[in-house]
């Protein structure tokens, strides 16, 4: 196996190619949130925490960040702009009304 | 232990015996019996595997992709339409060098709607990088399924195990099943350089432009070329251990042949025979059954061929427009040859007509009276 490096994915030679299309290490350099003309946000006043939207999303772009409420451990999405792709499946899959609306990206 | 089977169950079996892990499977005639004896033994826990009931032959395909990605050994089966649905992820099982074996059992293409023999359906999937082998009994078939495993997981490229639509599928013979320890020796577990695994996190199959692709390309190309002696390395591997051995092709009275029968499958089987018959009559006639389609034995056909005088192949299928495909692929080996002999081109047996002993032995003597090839296709058995 050739030896892991970050970035690439590309090499010189046959030889220090992998014999499959696969990436070295994990892709999480590949900042995908430039891709997104839609942008989600949580209203925390509404998000009950039941991480409906967490389930759903497709990419690694909603984090469940853990905090303690009366002696209880409990969990809230956070969305990580840096990789959200603005699919919008969050806001249609949450099923607390106004939990998670939409704006255009960069309003 | 000896056990009377059908072919369907010789893939089954083979299966069952080389621990195929997941079985990602959609029935279809005449290949329904193979998956219906996994998902029992599956059910039932003789076999330590997962079955996966999908909704088509492409999910059965992609689905069989995801396991083997995962380091899994993988089996699956279809045939004919199946097949064809499959296309787009073959390729895929390919690229993502997955040594899926599948089992895929010859059946005509529609239209008209028809479930009888002909290799059109495996023989349109050659360009895909799956390696083919074309089986003539269930013992060879049961066998075969345990070679490919060996061969595809050394190569990491797919097999196809491919038998002949109820001529063989749907017929009982005596099959040997060889014993699960020395199988277990002769084939151990599967473990790739690459999986997917969450300790160990790879991105798999993303987008690769002009400035990698090509050498992705090149390495299956080397791969399957590596494919090549080791087929009959595992075959004579096979023989020393169970005592039947196997090879790329299989030669029957050729050391003094004139004139040689080429061809492949059960088809084959009924042309042994014929050159029996022939050799009676005092024919100098051997036969050349081509068991390994992909990789091509190109080198050992041609080493057949240098002897003779003259050789006929007979395809039981076509590519529209061109010809019987073995016999292209037979062609093209010797073009380059010093004196390579005239090569005839037979179809016969098209969506599963009989093909007897007696229309082989009218074939040779043909082409016995003929002075030289005049086209590409000799017709046999169609009604004109």
């Amino acid at each position: 196996m050739p030896e892991k490096t970050e970035k690439q994915i590309v090499f010189d030679k046959v030889k220090d190619t992998p014999p499959l299309a696969v990436s070295l290490y994990t892709m999480d350099y590949n900042k995908t949130g430039s891709w997104r003309n839609v942008r989600p946000v949580i209203d925390y006043e509404k998000c009950t925490g039941c991480m409906t939207c967490w389930k759903f999303c497709p990419e690694p772009a909603i984090d469940a960040e853990k905090y303690e409420e009366d002696g209880k451990e409990k969990y809230k999405p956070v969305i990580d702009y840096e990789y959200c792709k603005g699919c919008g499946i969050c806001w249609v899959e949450c099923p607390v009304e106004g939990a998670i609306y939409t704006e255009e990206e960069g309003e | 232990m000896r056990k009377v089977m059908i072919g369907n169950h010789a893939l089954s079996y083979g299966a069952k015996i080389s621990r195929a892990q997941v079985i990602p499977a959609y029935p279809i005639t005449p290949q329904t019996e193979v998956v219906e004896l996994l998902s029992e033994m599956c059910a039932n826990g003789e076999m330590d595997a997962k079955f996966i009931k999908v909704e088509s032959e492409h999910s059965a395909m992609t689905a069989s992709i995801g396991a083997s990605a995962t380091g899994a050994r993988v089996f699956t089966a279809t045939s004919a339409q199946g097949l064809a649905l499959m296309h787009e992820v073959l390729h895929w099982a390919v690229g993502a060098r997955t040594p899926i074996v599948m089992g895929n059992i010859n059946r005509a293409m529609a239209p008209p709607w028809t479930i009888w023999t002909e290799q059109t359906d495996s023989l349109a999937q050659r360009d895909t990088g799956w390696m083919q082998l074309y089986a003539q009994n269930s013992q060879e078939v049961l066998d075969s399924v345990i070679q490919a495993y060996k061969v595809a997981e050394a190569v990491q490229i797919p097999a196809m195990v491919i038998l002949a639509a109820f001529v063989l599928s749907h017929t009982s013979e005596a099959v040997e099943l060889p014993e699960q320890g020395k199988v277990d020796e002769f084939l151990p577990p599967y473990e790739p350089e690459y999986r997917i695994d969450p300790a160990n996190p790879h991105a798999f199959g993303g987008l690769t432009g002009p400035d990698g692709y090509f050498e992705l390309r090149y390495q299956i190309q080397k791969a399957i070329e590596d494919a090549l002696p080791k087929w009959d390395e595992v075959g004579a591997e096979f023989g020393e251990v169970f005592g039947r051995k196997y090879g790329l092709i299989e030669t029957y009275k050729v050391e003094d042949a004139k004139n040689l029968i080429i061809s492949s499958a059960t088809l084959a089987s009924t042309a042994r025979t014929a050159v029996d018959t022939l050799r009676e009559k005092g024919e100098k006639v051997g036969l050349l059954r081509i068991r390994i389609f992909r990789p091509f034995p190109s080198a050992q056909i041609r080493s057949i061929l240098s002897s003779v005088d003259r050789a006929v192949v007979v395809d039981r299928n076509i590519s529209f427009g061109a010809s019987g495909i073995f016999y292209q692929e037979v062609k093209a080996a010797v073009y380059n040859e010093k004196n390579p002999p005239p090569i005839f081109g037979v179809i016969a047996g098209i969506g599963g007509r009989d093909v007897t002993k007696k229309d082989i032995i009218d074939i040779y003597e043909d082409i016995m009276r003929m002075d030289e090839p005049k086209s590409d296709i000799i017709w046999k058995g169609v009604r004109l």
